[in-house]
């Protein structure tokens, strides 16, 4: 591992994204915009206090999720990911790379939906913003990594399209956001106790709802952390350089 | 005995030994063996679908072998010491599409340590210079293969793996790259290269010549002139085939 070689690989990612501003422009304005839909369809302050905060966590990780699914799967198919096995680049250097440049586009993307939300559409906070933007780029970060790691199983785009309803709607259904886990059937709780959004939805629960920072949230950010990490190894085992 | 030093590289830059390449169910390479002596220029040559690329992507340790031995530099095949030794140009341009050329190669210098100059001079080395700022998207089929063997020459590595480098490319420029080329070999880095065109055969000390997984001929190319009594290349390859096959009936 180098810190050099990370460094280099997300300037790489970020001037990819630079050149790209389309891009930029959806990661940023779709959660703006569906944050907006979601206000005036709510339309009454109780109910976007509760699921508002939840959606800024369920939105970077799947935009992240989306973006370095296909991200990585272009390296692959392009013939740069064999070109840089045969290179002095560990690939922990490469996923740490990726992970700090989606990380740092979350940093704006929650930035922007956040403070659309705190002014315009007048979202009421409980607990401190930083925190909220803390757990909400951790959310984007375990976007990241999961999709590093599906980017695996995939040998088209087309498949690693398909692969966000596979591994994040079933997570979005069951973390609480449409109905409260402990309302869930038994087996169905069960389930969603080991799906990491879960931990991310009660994460962003809990800086709305208190003031100040919980040990139940501290227990989520270390599960989404966790999570994160673990992704981020299985990703880095399911690079090879030896291919068939 | 492998205690080799810089001041005394060994005599061979590749060494391969009974290499076997199984892929997709099929025997692509059946027992392969030659060396490439360090500092010349070696032509890898055969028909489409003969395992060029497989031979080359063993030889650069991203390929999963059956069988045998590939030695690089002195150190088997895939050694991380050798990837900064080894400079690779995949038979398909290999580059970020979506930026410029020279944040293409900034990276890749910046990914093998290689010199911040570097970048400048490898630029020059495959004239893109006009085309510096811009994304290799635009850039044309040929423009954007050099792109990708500048990429290679990044770090002055000390073996070259040029997958069909030449390919798309007019005349005069083919004629400017196999110049580069020689003149890489007369500073002691060593080549392999691919390549479909028989006329280029020539400029190459050694010749590789495949066939079906096999190595159909190793020699340089005047003594496979000689041995076939054929002046052209082309028509060497044509014989050599023919004897394989009267030999093998
Ligand atoms: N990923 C793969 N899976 C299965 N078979 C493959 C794969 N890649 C190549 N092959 C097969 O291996 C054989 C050798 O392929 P290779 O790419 O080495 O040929 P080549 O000599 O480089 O051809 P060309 O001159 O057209 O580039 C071919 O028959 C090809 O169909
Ligand atoms: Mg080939």
């Amino acid at each position: 591992m180098s810190v050099g070689v990370t460094l280099a690989t997300t300037r790489r990612i970020l001037s990819q994204l630079r050149h790209d501003h389309r891009t930029v422009g959806l990661i940023v304005g779709v959660p703006s915009l569906l944050m907006i839909l979601l206000r005036y369809v709510l339309d009454q302050p109780g109910m976007f206090d509760r699921v508002g905060p939840m959606l800024l966590g369920v939105f970077p990780l799947i935009i992240m999720f989306v973006v370095t699914s296909v991200g990585t799967l272009r390296e692959r198919s392009g013939g740069t990911l064999e070109r840089l096995m045969t290179m002095p680049l560990g690939k922990l250097d490469l996923l740490l790379g990726y992970a700090l440049a989606f990380g740092l586009v979350s940093l704006l993307q929650v930035g922007v939906v956040l403070a659309l939300s705190l002014t315009w559409l007048d979202l009421d906070l409980a607990g401190p913003v930083g925190v909220l933007v803390a757990a909400a780029v951790l959310c984007a970060l375990l976007g990241v990594a999961l999709g590093l790691l599906a980017s695996a199983f995939a040998r088209t785009e087309f498949q690693a399209v398909q692969l966000m309803p596979a591994f994040v709607l079933p997570q979005a259904l069951l973390c609480g956001l449409f109905v409260p886990r402990d309302q869930m059937a038994g087996w169905l709780e069960a389930i969603s106790a080991v799906l990491p959004l879960s931990y991310a939805v009660e994460a962003m629960q809990q800086v709305t709802q208190e003031s100040g920072v919980t040990g139940t949230l501290l227990a989520d950010i270390a599960v989404i952390a966790g999570c994160t990490l673990l992704a981020l190894g299985l990703g880095a085992a399911t690079l090879r350089r030896r291919t068939p | 005995m492998m205690n080799s030093t810089a001041a005394d590289p060994p005599p061979t830059a590749v060494s391969v030994r009974d290499l076997r390449v199984r892929r997709g169910g099929r025997d692509v390479l059946r027992g392969i063996g030659f060396d490439v002596p360090r500092g010349s220029v070696v032509g890898l040559l055969g028909p489409s679908g003969c395992g060029k690329t497989t031979l080359i992507r063993a030889i650069v340790g991203v390929q999963i072998v059956r069988g045998g031995t590939v030695t690089v530099l002195g150190r088997p095949a895939g050694h991380p010491e050798l990837r900064r030794l080894v400079g690779y140009a995949t038979q398909n341009p290999a580059v970020y599409t979506d930026i410029t050329v020279t944040e293409n190669l900034r990276y890749f210098a910046s990914v093998l340590g290689a010199p911040r100059g570097d970048v400048r001079r490898v630029i020059d080395e495959v004239g893109l210079g006009r085309h510096r700022d811009q994304v290799a998207a635009t850039l044309s089929g040929g423009q954007l293969s050099r792109l990708s063997l500048a990429v290679a020459l990044l770090g002055r590595p000390e073996l070259l793996v040029l997958d069909e480098p030449t390919v798309g490319l007019d005349p005069l420029l083919r004629q400017e790259l196999w110049e580069l080329f020689g003149e890489l070999a007369a500073g002691g880095t060593t080549l392999l290269v691919s390549s479909h065109v028989m006329d280029e055969a020539a400029r190459c000390r050694r010749l590789l010549l495949m066939r079906e997984g096999a190595i159909l001929a190793d020699d340089a190319p005047d003594a496979l002139r000689a041995r076939t009594g054929a002046d052209d290349l082309e028509e060497v390859f044509l014989r050599l085939i023919s004897q394989h096959v009267e030999a093998a009936s």
